[in-house]
Order: structure tokens, then C-alpha cells, then sequence
């Protein structure tokens, strides 16, 4: 089986009055693990289940391996989606569950019975087929709603926030195992999720969205280091974000409390943009004297284990500074002044 | 951890003596007695023997579980497209197809079965139509062919409730799922959408079967007598309380009643398939096409005229001077109504006393169990919880036989026998409907939260003034649909009231009604009195219903 990518170009979609997708395109290459991410309600799983052929876009296409499926009925487009709930048949056992997709396909009854065994045995359930889905942990249940999916041998995949309804702990295994899964089958793969460490830890490339508008497509690397906009920076991990504008024709960025930051030359400057930088691309140190910098008053005080985490309050804004902690160091107490350096090459200015 | 107060274990002592005497005393009485030889007490199968060497005994347990089958089969047929139609298509009628086919249940269905007599009759409309224009006839109403029709007609609401709601109930993703791995059309729905809602058609269907099995007056009025619940009330009436094939064929009701219920439990255990899940909220509406919208109507508009035909024909008949051998009736007065009116007001003020009683007795019965057994840790209080609940299983024509049995010994001061007096009516009614209002009680009181009493009694108020004043003003909705229900289901009830009913002053509507149903000339004060029995029913259900929302409303739909 050769991957097949999937090409969504200038998609449009409302509900009513309410646009869920903007003029959203999207290239997927074949056997990439890319993951949609973003906020409830920013329309990620709308895109999925365009994909899946549960909602019609008003405008725009979807192809996957190079065939437009806009126009095909969810059962004619071979591509599966693992719901978020399972969506587990609970009149049918485990078996039957896997087996349905291959018999609607009309193949020979051995021919369904082998595909069914390799796909259980594929998730590891060759032992459960008997069972009603009821009868199984929820890691269980998971595993058979992408057995039956891969069973059939889609084209892509869809897995529809395929974590959520798992605990903590076992989401890190499970994640590990859809990855290693999607390897072996080298299929081209798609995973919604509104969390950013499945899809950092996972995902080959990542689509943020938010409000039906697709925010930044790249590696998670990318994303974090080089994030478009504010709010991509603000949804992936966490960023101070300090609003001011352009003094000495272009050449500094003032904060609105006053502070100072050169601007490198070349660096282009959105309108209404806010000064961007981690927690931890900070240093803190003795206030000097030229009050040109960034400086302010430690407020808060977190000890984390491997960091400190410092609230330094800076007029009217407030910023996260992440100081590593090595034992023995000692600790800036909350009223202490503080000034804060940018890492080189840490400033970002972003518009929203 | 709560124990259990005085109070508490006083209220459970009650309650228990009250089902244990009118409901598992005068219930097992009727068993005992068909157990046991007559005169000696003896335990012997003779009475059983005697039933079954009895060809018209044989006969009539034959046509009962016939019929039952049958009307299960009629109405299914009606309520499934009624049903598909509301709850998979974008279709307008919905809402008209909810409120019009829950109509039959407002109404007793031997009420119907004269008006039905009239339009689907030998030489009723729809025959003289058929005869005039294409020159043949239909045994609608034939024997036993009468009794399943209007019993179909009357009883398919419970059908299609139970399965619109289990169709609903599906989770969208079950139907997506199924799409998305290849399935659409016919073959999805085969598949996937009707074993989901299999359990829900069950419990509807059996409802009906058990229903229609102890329906006692329907078969009487059709003058049917060879079918189980004729036999018993004509043996108790005709030879008297001594006799015991009246309570072997009890018996074999109360066997069938549970034996139906337990085998649709038995069908559908561990298929918990209420399957909406967050984000799910049920199946996909398709769009009609123009064609199909056509057929839909055609379909639903057809159902709807025969389900509403008993209401119609009845509203005719209340209004007419003359009706027989034609089409429509000859004139139209209003007379029925003044007679109704003068000299049979006391059928609705006594309908009105026994409803509103049995109602309340119902309610207050039911907010205590569930209070018990939700909030206690009293002992066995599930027991109670049981005992009220089985009472669904009895059918009303039992009941009023062990009632009799029990407490017609029983001496009043005055040598009146206890079971004579209306009281008794009224306490069998709420046995009878106690179920009911036990679970909208039971699922009122699950929807508040136990902090909310613990709040109450940490600042200072005791268990007594707890339940007064927080637990019981949450529960209004609950307790009020549950009396509601109660009292309209009370108030066209029949098979216990026939036994129960010793004069006519005591008679509540439904009595009345069967009463001038028996004879030609008393059909029309007859439907004009089952004309305001479902008026009265309607409106207390519409009654309730607004009460309903508006509590809803209230609480910020969150209850």
C-alpha cells in the first residue's frame, strides 16, 4: 500500500451565521503524522470530518493521493476516522466489530476472518475478540476502534482526539503506540487534539488553528521557536507577551511600561505587535543603573523542582521568568528588584 | 455515613404495612387461594387441571396471548414509520406526529371501541363505503379481529415512545462509524440502527403485550368472552368469590404479566445501549427529498386518521341523535351532554375525589421510598422500593379480586362489608399507579445533589425540615408529574373499579362510561361522558406539561 497525501485548498464551511472554516488549505504529505491542533471549538474536528465526509464545505477541495472526494459519500471515500468516543458497536462482539468494515466490502468470508486476526493481532487484542466491547478497559476499547479502522486498509487515517477519554498515564503509552503503529503502516495519518504536548511529542508536522482559520503549519520545533503570531505563541507553551510600539524610527521597541529592547536590524515589525519572549530565554540579575532595560519587582515566587518560576511585575504588565534551580542557589526573595536580559535572538515581535 | 433516625425507621414500618396489606395480602390471597383445596386448605394443582381440561379456559388463554401477539405485531407497524420518520428525517410534521400519537393514551381504549364499532363495524361507515363503492366488506371488527385493532390502535403509543426514544438516544458517532468503514442506506439501519434500539422496542412491546392481556373491558364491550380477563371478572361475577378458576386464570395473568417482562429484560440484559456520549447528541437528520416528503406525509397522515378515528367517532357519536347503518349520523343534538351533565355528575366528581386521592396518596408514597432508599441506610430498603415496583406486574382485574377476597369479610360498624366501601376504590387505584409515581419521585429526588441537604442540615435545620424545605421544593417537577400521571391514568382506569364498584353512586367516569356502553341507548350520554374524560385527561396533561417547563425553566434547565 503507497501512502496517499491529502491536499485541502481554500475550504470554507458555516454553520448558519457562524463561519467554522476561513479559506482554510492544508498539504499533507503521504505517511506524515500531522496533527490539527488548537482550542474547542476552532474548528479542527469540523476539518476531520469534512475529511470523513460528515460536513460539506461551501466552497474549496479535498483530495486525497490526488483524487478530489468533495463530491463522495463518507462510505465511498476509504478514509478512517477512529472517533473520539470509539463509537464501539455494543450489540456486536469485538470481532464483529473489526470484521464489519471488510464485510459491507463484500470480500470472501476467510478472507475477512484472516484480515480481522491481523488486525487484533496488529493492537495487541488477538486474546479478546470474543468480548463485547463493554466488557473492555477503555485502553482496550481504544485499541479495537483503530483495529476496525485499520482493518479495512484506508487510505488515511483520522483519529478524532484519540487520547481524551484515556488517564494520564496511560495516554503517554498510548500515544507512544499509535506513533510506532502509524510507522509500520506507513499511513498517512491525521490527529486532532487540543492538547500540544500529544501533538508535539507525536506529530511529524502540526496545523494550529483557531476560530476556523489555520494559524501556522510546521514541525513543532518550528512552531515553538518561530511561532507566526501571538496566538500561536501564546498556545504553545508559555510566552510573556508585552504590548508597546516602534520608537527611534524603528530601531527600538518600547513596552508600554517604559522598558526598552533594540530591534534587530531586518526584523520585520507587524502593526499592533507585542514584544514575545519564553520565561526561560530570560536571565534575571542586579538592577543597573541606565533603567533603559527591563527591570522590575519579584511578586511571585514558584519553586518548580528543576526551575524557579519569578512574577516580576513591570509597571502595569506582569512577566514569567524561569530561572533554573541548582541546589544551593540562593533565591531572589518576592520585593526584590530585579532586571531582566533577553537571550540573543530571544525577542520576538509578534502581531496578533 | 447516615443512620437511621426514629423518624426514618417509623415512615418505613408505615409504608410497609400498607403495601403488605392492600397489595401483597390481598395478592396473595389470590394465589393461596388457587393453590389450595376449597374448604380443607390444602395444597393441590386440581384448580390448575381443572383450567386446563376446561376447553373454554384452553381456548380463551389461546385468543388472550393471540391477541396480545397480535396488537404487538399491529402496533409496531404502526408506531416503527411514525417513529423513523420523526427521529431520522428533517421532517415538519414531528412535533404534530409527538403530540397526536400519544392521543390514544388519554383515553380508556373500551371508550373507543364503540365509536370503532361505528366507523369499522360490520355496518359500520367504512364498510357501507366499501360495500357501496367496490361491493366488498372487511372483518375489521370481528371477533377477535376487533379487539386487536383497537387494542393496536390504543396501545401503539408505548411503542413508539419507548423506540423514539431509543432511536434517539443513538449515539451519532455509532451511525458515522459505520458509514465511514462502508455502510449506508437500508444496510447501515439493519445493522447498526435497529439492534440499538432493539431494547427499546422490547420494553414498549411488551408493555403492549401485558397490557392488552389484562385489558379486561375492551373484550367485554366488544362481547368478546372467550379470552382469559372476561373469563375470570364473568366467573367472580357470575358464580361469586368462592369459586377458584377466578383465581386460577389470575394467576395464569399475573404468570404471563411477569413472565412477558422478564423475557424482554432477559432480551436485552447487558445491552445497555444507551449510547449518547458527550459531543454525541443522536442520530443524523436526512433532508426528504420532494417524493419522499410526499410519501412521508401520505404515510403519517394515514396513521394519524386511524389513530385518531376512535377520538372522532366518539366525538360524533356524542353529538349524535341517530347512528346506525350509515355513514355519518342521521342529526345532531346536544342532549347527550345535558343528560351527561344532570343526572351522571357524580361519575366525574367521583373520579375527580378518587384521581386527586389516589394521586396524592401516590405521590407521598413515592417521595418517602425514594427518600428511603436514596438517602437512608435503613435495612432492606430496597424491599420497599421492590414491593411498590412489582405492583406493575399486577394486573388491575387481580387486584380487585383479592381486594374482594380480603376484605369483604371484614365488617364495618354499620355491617357494611369493608371491601363495599369507595375507599377500597381508591386505595386499589393507587396501588395500581403507585409505580409510576414512584420513579418520577425516585429520578426527581437522584437529580439532587446530597450536599445540597448537608448544606441545610450544617446550618442547623433537621432531617424533617430538610426534606420540607430544601429536598421537597426541588423535587415539584418530579412529584407533580408523578401525580399527574397517576391521577390521569387513575382516572380512566377500569379493570380494578369494575370488581370494586358496588352502586352507582359510588362509581367513578370510567364505570359510567362502560355502563351506558352496554346498552344502544346509552352510547350517547356514554361518549359524551368519554368525550369529557378525555378532555379532562388532556387537559391535566397538558397541565402538567406546562408546569413541567416552566419548572425546567426555572432551575435554568438544568435539572
Amino acid at each position: 500500500m503507497t501512502a496517499a497525501g491529502i491536499s485541502i485548498r481554500g475550504v470554507d464551511l458555516s454553520y448558519g451565521p457562524s463561519r467554522i472554516l476561513r479559506d482554510v488549505s492544508i498539504e499533507v504529505a503521504p505517511g506524515e503524522l500531522f496533527a490539527f491542533l488548537g482550542p474547542s471549538g476552532c474548528g479542527k474536528t469540523t476539518l476531520l470530518r469534512l475529511i470523513a465526509g460528515f460536513a460539506q464545505a461551501d466552497r474549496g477541495t479535498v483530495e486525497v493521493g490526488g483524487r478530489d472526494i468533495g463530491r463522495l459519500p463518507p462510505w465511498k471515500r476509504d478514509v478512517g476516522m477512529v472517533f473520539q468516543s470509539y463509537a464501539l458497536w455494543p450489540h456486536m462482539s469485538v470481532r464483529r466489530n473489526v470484521a464489519f468494515g471488510l464485510e459491507e466490502r463484500r470480500l470472501p468470508r476467510a478472507e475477512v476472518e484472516r484480515r480481522v486476526d491481523a488486525a487484533l493481532e496488529r493492537v495487541g487484542l488477538a486474546a479478546l475478540g470474543d468480548r463485547k466491547p463493554s466488557q473492555l478497559s477503555g485502553g482496550q476499547q481504544q485499541r479495537v476502534a483503530v483495529a476496525r479502522t485499520i482493518a479495512i486498509e484506508p487510505k488515511v487515517l483520522l483519529l478524532d482526539e484519540p487520547l481524551s477519554n484515556l488517564d494520564a498515564k496511560l495516554r503517554v503509552q498510548v500515544r507512544r503506540e499509535l506513533r510506532d503503529l502509524q510507522q509500520r503502516l506507513g499511513i498517512t495519518t491525521i490527529f486532532v487534539t487540543h492538547d500540544q504536548e500529544e501533538a508535539n511529542t507525536i506529530c511529524d508536522r502540526i496545523a494550529v488553528m483557531n476560530e476556523g482559520v489555520v494559524q501556522q503549519v510546521g514541525t513543532p520545533i518550528e512552531l515553538y521557536a518561530r511561532p507566526a503570531n501571538l496566538f500561536v505563541a501564546g498556545f504553545l507553551g508559555s510566552a510573556n507577551m508585552l504590548e508597546g510600539g516602534l520608537v527611534e524610527g524603528g530601531r527600538v521597541f518600547q513596552t508600554r511600561g517604559g522598558a526598552r529592547v533594540d530591534v534587530p536590524a531586518g526584523t520585520f515589525v507587524p502593526a499592533s505587535a507585542k514584544l514575545v519572549f519564553r520565561p526561560q530565554d530570560a536571565a534575571l540579575g542586579p538592577v543597573r543603573d541606565d533603567a533603559l532595560g527591563l527591570s522590575g519587582v519579584v511578586v511571585h515566587r514558584e519553586f518548580l523542582g528543576a526551575t524557579v518560576r519569578y512574577g516580576i511585575a513591570m509597571g502595569a504588565d506582569e512577566i514569567a521568568v524561569d530561572a533554573p534551580f541548582r541546589s544551593g542557589d540562593a533565591l531572589l526573595d518576592v520585593g526584590a528588584r530585579a532586571s531582566v536580559t533577553l537571550a540573543p535572538g530571544a525577542a520576538l515581535f509578534l502581531g496578533p | 455515613m447516615r443512620g437511621a433516625t426514629p423518624g426514618q425507621v417509623a415512615a418505613a414500618a408505615l409504608i410497609a404495612a400498607f403495601l403488605a396489606v392492600f397489595l401483597v395480602l390481598p395478592v396473595g390471597t389470590v394465589m393461596y387461594v388457587a393453590f389450595t383445596e376449597k374448604g380443607t386448605g390444602a395444597f393441590t394443582l386440581v384448580n390448575f387441571a381443572d383450567f386446563f381440561r376446561t376447553e373454554l379456559f384452553v381456548r380463551s388463554l389461546w385468543n388472550s396471548v393471540y391477541v396480545s401477539a397480535m396488537s404487538v405485531v399491529w402496533a409496531s407497524a404502526l408506531a416503527l414509520p411514525l417513529a423513523i420518520v420523526t427521529t431520522r428525517f428533517a421532517f415538519r410534521g414531528a412535533a404534530l406526529v409527538q403530540t397526536l400519537g400519544f392521543l390514544p393514551l388519554i383515553m380508556p381504549p373500551f371508550v373507543g371501541a364503540v365509536a370503532m364499532q361505528l366507523l369499522f363495524g360490520r355496518n359500520g361507515s367504512v364498510n357501507l363505503l366499501l360495500d357501496e363503492w367496490l361491493g366488498f366488506k372487511v372483518p375489521f371488527m370481528e371477533g377477535l379481529n376487533g379487539v386487536i385493532f383497537v387494542q393496536s390502535l390504543h396501545y401503539f403509543p408505548f411503542i413508539l415512545i419507548n423506540l423514539s426514544a431509543s432511536l434517539r438516544n443513538i449515539d451519532r458517532a455509532m451511525e458515522e462509524a459505520a458509514q465511514n468503514l462502508g455502510s449506508s442506506g437500508l444496510r447501515l439501519f439493519r445493522r447498526i440502527v435497529l439492534p440499538l434500539a432493539m431494547p427499546g422496542y422490547l420494553a414498549g412491546a411488551s408493555l403492549v403485550f401485558v397490557k392488552v392481556f389484562d385489558d379486561l373491558a375492551t373484550p367485554l364491550l366488544l362481547n368478546v368472552k372467550d379470552m382469559l380477563a372476561p373469563q375470570a371478572y364473568l366467573r367472580v361475577t357470575s358464580i361469586g368469590i368462592a369459586d377458584p378458576m377466578g383465581y386460577v386464570i389470575s394467576v395464569v395473568l399475573v404468570v404471563a404479566s411477569v413472565g412477558a417482562m422478564w423475557l424482554s429484560a432477559l432480551a436485552t440484559r447487558g445491552r445497555d445501549f444507551s449510547t449518547t456520549q458527550r459531543g454525541g447528541g443522536g442520530l443524523a437528520r436526512r433532508q426528504l427529498s420532494r417524493g419522499e416528503a410526499v410519501l412521508a406525509w401520505g404515510a403519517v397522515g394515514l396513521i394519524l386518521l386511524l389513530v385518531l378515528s376512535p377520538h372522532l367517532g366518539l366525538l360524533l357519536l356524542s353529538f349524535a341523535t341517530v347512528w346506525s347503518f350509515a355513514p355519518l349520523p342521521d342529526g345532531y343534538t346536544t342532549a347527550h351532554y345535558a343528560r351527561v351533565f344532570g343526572e351522571s355528575s357524580t361519575y366525574i366528581a367521583n373520579t375527580l375525589v378518587y384521581a386527586s386521592l389516589a394521586g396524592a396518596i401516590d405521590v407521598v408514597l413515592g417521595t418517602a421510598i425514594a427518600y428511603l432508599v436514596l438517602r437512608t441506610r435503613l435495612v432492606a430498603r430496597e424491599w420497599l422500593d421492590w414491593t411498590a415496583m412489582a405492583a406493575l406486574a399486577i394486573p388491575g382485574l387481580v387486584l380487585g379480586i383479592g381486594y374482594l377476597r380480603c376484605f369483604y369479610g371484614v365488617q364495618l360498624p354499620g355491617g357494611q362489608p369493608l371491601a363495599t366501601l369507595w375507599i377500597m376504590i381508591v386505595l386499589a387505584l393507587a396501588i395500581r399507579r403507585l409505580p409510576y409515581a414512584l420513579r418520577a419521585c425516585h429520578a426527581a429526588m437522584q437529580q439532587i445533589s446530597a450536599s445540597l441537604e448537608e448544606a441545610a442540615e450544617n446550618l442547623g435545620a433537621d432531617k424533617a425540615r430538610t426534606l420540607r424545605r430544601v429536598v421537597v421544593p426541588l423535587m415539584t417537577g418530579g412529584i407533580l408529574a408523578g401525580f399527574v400521571t397517576s391521577f390521569s391514568t387513575a382516572a380512566v382506569e377500569l379493570s380494578a373499579t369494575l370488581m370494586l364498584v358496588q352502586s352507582n353512586s359510588d362509581a367513578p367516569l370510567a364505570y359510567g362510561l362502560y355502563v351506558f356502553m352496554q346498552s344502544a341507548a346509552g352510547r350517547g350520554p356514554g361518549a359524551a361522558l368519554g368525550v369529557i374524560a378525555v378532555l379532562l385527561v388532556a387537559a391535566c396533561t397538558l397541565a402538567a406539561h406546562l408546569v413541567a417547563e416552566r419548572d425546567h425553566r426555572r432551575k435554568g434547565g438544568s435539572a
